[in-house]
């Protein structure tokens, strides 16, 4: 996606570093991710790939550098940061969806909390997001009553509710039994394919192959390499890199 | 056997040879006590004095009204309905300032609760009481209040605060109660507001949730389905607890019954009766939050 390059980044993060107690979490980071790119973080755990993503949003909150979501600075205790998670929308390794409401509850919360919509604006977007992920018959369940599979893929809607310019995911398939893992995927690249915004944290090298336009690798709290998928996965550039695939493919 | 052949029967349960020999125990602990108390102190029960003290027949009206013994049922209740009120709201306040990033709400609320928790309840009351009734309540002029005034006369004063004449002794008391069982209801609050998974505040945050909408529409939610329990627990052990408001003169239960106890001299008959009217008042709480709990489960699936 070369095009891309020259347009203004959706994510520019200049010198992000970010420390637990004396422990260098990040250091150094920077990238920029333009309007419609893919691109998927991986690295080995601890490596501060979901500390990443969750600075963009501030789930996390950085102590040096920028970051610059959609042309407006995040910093710690921003006022206001409510407007910015309207566009970054965020999915969990552990889906956290809300136990005590019913699946559409779940994903109308946002859109009437944050933006102010009526109830049944809201229900009817919620609908339209549940058939897209092949699940609007289970509307009036609770979560606990649904597949790990299909709570994350609520997990998903419940993001797209609030029509946002961005997705983050951070590890989304990863505390999911192994049958249930290609629906989640299947709808994370029906997205991709529709020009969504999209940073993965992902051990899935297949999708990363298949959809990421850029491979960004961590080790240590650092960028070590980006790289798009073919060169990063056939002809890895660094030690560390060749190190981690080693481990990830071979045994 | 294929997959369509029923479950095998449940075992029934049938009482062993050690449960027998336990109940033939205790029925014999139970007859020994009677029997020690009849024949040894020789004690001769008299009910019909001490259940007087219940109801009475006034000449004057013409009709029952209820005697020292329920008039100070009715205390206890309201004291412990006013002061479960109050310390709900003190303990809701205190528990979410307990959470807080702000470490002076922090300090406040801790100290209240170490406070407390460190100090025999007869010890605090002795302390407050004298501080209040003598310091705040002159200070504010609740002293002063028109007991002859309209509202204060009036027949819902007297159902919601009993006699108005009383009505700054028992403000104290019904306060000091409050204070003293918020404590432990804050750290009910605040466990159940931790309670709640990192996971839920994140996502919540992550959807563009205020703080103030996380904690209303996520974690309040779930925190009072998992505090219902020990919430009710509490609730039962203030109304045990107001017995001790009996020290500082408000005529509740424990207090009327040491009177009817004195002037009749039937102790037994005097205390069991008591006792009684106690385990009747806590035991149905008790069935109604059983029942609250049962609902809020089911209203959950």
């Amino acid at each position: 996606m070369s095009e891309n390059k020259t347009a203004t980044p959706l994510v520019e993060i200049t010198g992000l570093s970010k420390w637990y107690g004396d422990f260098s979490a990040l250091y150094d980071i920077n990238l920029k991710i333009a309007p419609g790119e893919k691109v998927v973080v991986c690295g080995p755990s601890g490596s501060g790939k979901s500390t990443m993503i969750r600075c963009i949003n501030q789930l996390e909150e950085h102590q040096v550098g920028t970051i610059i979501v959609n042309g407006r600075e995040v910093t710690p205790g921003m006022k206001n940061i409510e407007e910015i998670r309207r566009d970054v929308g965020m999915v969990f390794q552990s889906f956290n969806l809300f136990p005590h409401l019913s699946v559409v509850d779940n994903l109308t919360i946002g859109p009437i909390r944050n933006k102010g919509l009526s109830k049944a604006e809201a229900t009817k977007t919620a609908m339209h997001f549940l058939e897209r992920v092949h699940i609007a018959e289970q509307a009036d369940k609770y979560p606990p009553q649904l597949s790990g599979g299909q709570q994350q893929r609520v997990a998903i809607a419940r993001a797209l509710c609030l029509k946002p310019k961005m997705m983050l995911f951070d590890e989304p398939t990863s505390a999911l039994d192994p049958e249930m893992i290609a629906g989640v995927l299947d709808i994370m690249i029906e997205l991709a394919e529709e020009g969504m915004t999209m940073i993965c944290v992902t051990h899935e090298m297949g999708f990363a192959r298949k959809v990421a336009d850029r491979i960004v690798f961590m080790d240590e709290g650092e960028i070590v390499e980006v790289a798009a998928p073919e060169t990063f996965f056939n002809n890895p550039s660094t030690d560390r890199s060749k190190l981690f695939l080693s481990q990830l493919l071979g045994h | 056997m294929n997959k369509n052949t029923p479950p095998p029967s449940k075992t029934k349960k049938h009482l062993t040879l050690v449960d027998i020999l336990l109940y033939g125990a205790v029925l014999l602990f139970i007859l020994y006590a009677v029997y020690r108390v009849n024949d040894v102190l020789v004690y001769h029960w008299n009910w019909s004095k001490v259940l007087g003290f219940l109801v009475k027949f006034d000449e004057e009206t013409q009709s029952w009204a209820s005697n020292l013994l329920l008039q100070g049922l009715w205390t206890t209740l309201r004291l412990a309905l006013w002061a479960t009120v109050l310390a709900t709201a003190f303990g809701i306040i205190m528990g979410y300032w307990r959470t807080c990033k702000n470490l002076t709400l922090r300090i406040i609320s801790r100290t209240y609760v170490e406070l407390i928790r460190n100090m025999p309840p007869v010890v605090f009351i002795f302390i407050f009481y004298f501080f209040v009734s003598s310091q705040i309540f002159p200070a504010l002029g609740i002293e002063d209040i028109d007991t002859n005034g309209a509202f204060a006369s009036s027949a819902m004063f007297h159902f919601m605060f009993g006699d108005p004449q009383l009505f700054s002794n028992f403000l104290a008391g019904m306060i000091c109660l409050a204070l003293f069982e918020g404590a432990y209801i804050t750290e009910i609050v605040r466990a159940g507001i931790q309670s709640t998974e990192k996971g839920q505040w994140e996502a919540a945050r992550a959807i563009g949730l205020s703080p103030f909408n996380v904690l209303r529409d996520i974690v309040i939610p779930q925190a009072v389905r998992k505090i219902l329990p020990p919430l009710a627990g509490q609730f039962i052990t203030l109304i045990k607890d107001s017995a001790i408001i009996s020290l500082i003169s408000i005529q509740e239960l424990t207090f009327v019954a040491t009177e009817v106890a004195a002037t009749t001299t039937r102790v037994f008959e005097t205390w069991i009766l008591v006792g009684f009217m106690y385990f009747l008042l806590c035991y149905s709480f008790a069935l109604l939050f059983a029942h609250l709990e049962r609902r809020a489960k089911r209203s959950q699936r």
